[in-house]
């Protein structure tokens, strides 16, 4: 029979090649899924791998989903190493729209021409906020933060929903639950005309470089590390679990209320219900399949914003239900802890006990 | 505010008990996986596909009996995924139970796409004779789906099972000391499988519920939660059967009361209540944590921890 055996040292081939036979496991099982729908599966693989990169149009597209997934990606990856379990994002990026939308609703026509980095700052103190209620209940009462996190993202989706049914709702927008448009110095600017590409990129571009020298390079990175991965450890170094709490959920929830922002007063332009898009949950996965590193997160939020165009193009195209998409990153994050075993373990055929 | 009458009173007794049966149904399945020391953060996924693979067998066969057996075979077998994940490949239980979770709400949303129009057969009422012709308690507890029935036996029993049998030992003494248990000989790594398994089927009989009898039809993401406080329901209940079922009850009244104000007529926006079982799940969650002792007295020692035998 075989045998899962602990490796001498963990594999550093398997480390990276890993997210790779991830990707294969689900690629074949798409191919496969496609087939069994009577679906062309050359057709689908195209449209998840080749559409969304083949046009300029289609990499602003790109650009614009995978935007907030590193944004949201990076923080959790912080959360994640120092062990703090952090899966509410969804909430706090609701909440970084609703604040975002809030400072950009009261602008008026004399407003600078830079309001809009307000918006956006509002953006990430929004979810910052409220972020820190689940530090808050986790550092004073010990309320697991999993649970708190995940409360408040139905918290957050009711108060966006009040919001845009009630007091906030447009008056001249035929009762819809919207608000009005925001104005135009609001809007986060474009980088190219015709196109929805926006600054958010330049945003994640210097996060991604922020927090590699952050988590590679600092004390503060190491100490909340080591918390995750050695507790006892860092307790006799000294370093401080609270601090690594506060910093974890503050650093991540600003960064996926900045997200928030950042859609609200970009792409979206006004606020809805349909603000939240998944991109909280979405990031989870990215900040896994990026190995919770910086620049693998870049890769696999590229990924993942092809699974969501391709899902939409294939929604659209071929009349197969969005909720694709979601599939696909399931079985991809499914895949991927499943490979990971295999850095640290390995199989072995063992003949008899 | 008009003031409660015996009759609307009944009205919400019944209706809390059955909102409270679908967490209790869950939470107990979840208190036997993580008495054996595994935590499952994919009872909502599991919830979720059990609820469209519920709806769907029923539309199909027109049985609700095959409904709940095809509800609680998805949450199994969907457990059993997890379970050989993180019990034979040693992975992360909060990542693959948050996996469980993400891929159970997209393969759900997937698959109910088509069944949004599909309506179930003609749902049939339970009434118990005799005693639901009683006044004011007949109402209030005898015209109940037979599950919510179920469940509290499920409660004494799982009680007696865990407390008074060998068997309920053997799965305790897995969950607080792994290493315990197998030198003693028990195949630890199977008994927690089919705790998970159990885990599973009975969230699965939740979903069921939920789309079958509950809210009967299905929409993408109609769990709305329910499995995340079920997993909130465990710790509150430090893992006793009894007190899951009284804090389901307490969760069904919160969850009821904001249609009772609606009713009467309460001006409140309809989200501000909507609200209320997640804040009130939050407070309750507060207020039970504040004293790490207790938890760690009562939490099942290798709760979430990875178990390697012959290490």
């Amino acid at each position: 029979m075989f045998k899962l055996e602990p490796r001498p040292t963990p594999s550093t081939t398997l480390m990276l090649a890993s997210p790779l036979v991830a990707l294969a496991i689900t690629v074949v099982i798409g191919v496969l899924l496609f087939i069994a729908l009577g679906k062309d599966p050359l057709a689908g693989l195209q449209m998840f791998f080749v559409e969304p990169l083949n046009s300029s149009y289609a990499l602003s597209e790109l650009s614009v989903k995978a935007t907030p997934l590193i944004l949201i990606g990076l923080g959790l990856a912080v959360c994640f190493r120092a062990n703090i379990w952090n899966i509410g994002a969804e909430g706090q990026f609701i909440m970084g729209a609703v604040f975002a939308g809030g400072v950009a609703m009261r602008a008026t026509p004399e407003s600078s021409s830079a309001i809009w980095l307000l918006v956006l700052l509002a953006g990430a103190v929004g979810g910052m906020l409220w972020a820190a209620i689940v530090a808050l209940l986790r550092d004073r009462f010990n309320a697991s933060e999993i649970l708190v996190s995940l409360m408040l993202v139905y918290v957050a989706d009711m108060v966006l929903s009040y919001l845009v049914y009630g007091p906030w709702k447009d008056p001249q927008g035929y009762n819809f639950p919207q608000t009005i448009t925001f104005l135009e110095m609001t809007r986060v600017p474009k980088l190219m005309t015709g196109l929805r590409m926006n600054v958010g990129v330049g945003f994640a571009a210097l996060a991604v470089l922020i927090l590699t020298v952050f988590m590679a390079r600092t004390h503060a990175g190491f100490q909340l590390q080591v918390g995750g991965l050695a507790p006892a450890a860092a307790r006799y170094a000294g370093f401080s679990s609270r601090r690594a709490l506060w910093t974890g959920l503050l650093l991540s929830g600003g960064m996926a209320g900045l997200a928030g922002g950042l859609d609200a007063a970009g792409p979206q332009g006004q606020l809805t219900p349909y603000i939240p898009l998944g991109y909280g949950f979405g990031a989870i996965i990215v900040a896994f399949v990026g190995r919770l590193n910086p620049v693998g997160i870049v890769f696999s939020a590229v990924l993942m914003s092809m699974f969501y165009i391709g899902g939409e193009l294939a929604q659209s195209r071929l009349g197969l239900p969005k909720a694709l998409t979601g599939v696909f990153q399931g079985l991809l994050l499914f895949a991927l802890l499943a490979c990971d075993t295999f850095i640290h373990q390995r199989l072995r055929w063992v003949t008899s006990k | 505010m008009t003031g409660l009458t015996a009759d609307s009173l009944a009205l919400l007794i019944a209706a809390t008990l059955n909102a409270g049966t679908v967490v209790a149904l869950a939470a107990l399945g979840l208190l036997i996986n993580e008495r054996a020391g595994v935590l499952n953060l994919g009872a909502e996924g599991m919830m979720l596909v059990a609820a469209i693979a519920g709806y769907a067998t029923c539309v199909h066969t027109g049985s609700d009996t095959l409904g709940f057996a095809a509800g609680a075979l998805a949450g199994a077998g969907m457990a059993m995924v997890f379970g050989v994940l993180v019990i034979w490949l040693n992975t992360n239980q909060y990542a693959s139970g948050l996996a469980l979770s993400l891929f159970g709400a997209g393969l759900s949303a997937f698959v109910g796409i088509s069944y949004t129009q599909q309506r179930l057969p003609e749902r049939a009422h339970f009434d118990i004779p005799f005693l639901s012709d009683l006044p004011f308690v007949g109402p209030a507890f005898f015209k109940h789906h037979p599950l919510v029935y179920a469940a509290v036996a499920l409660t004494l029993g799982l009680s007696r099972f865990l407390m008074k049998s060998r068997a309920g030992l053997v799965l305790r003494a897995v969950g607080e000391s792994p290493e315990s248990a197998h030198a003693l000989g028990y195949a630890v790594r199977r008994i927690r499988l089919a705790a998970v398994m159990m885990g599973g089927a009975l969230c699965g009989l939740a979903g069921a519920y939920i789309s079958l009898v509950y809210t009967p039809l299905w929409v993408e993401g109609m769990v709305a939660g329910k499995g995340w406080i079920a997993l909130a329901l465990t710790t509150f209940a430090t893992w006793r059967p009894a007190r899951v079922l009284l804090g389901a009850y307490l969760f069904g009244g919160v969850t009821m009361l904001q249609f009772q104000l609606q009713g009467q007529g309460v001006q409140i926006p309809s989200q501000w209540l909507t609200m209320l079982p997640y804040l009130s799940t939050i407070v309750v969650l507060v207020l039970i944590s504040r004293n790490p002792t207790w938890i760690r007295i009562n939490m099942p020692a290798s709760l979430g921890k990875p178990f390697h035998p012959g290490t």
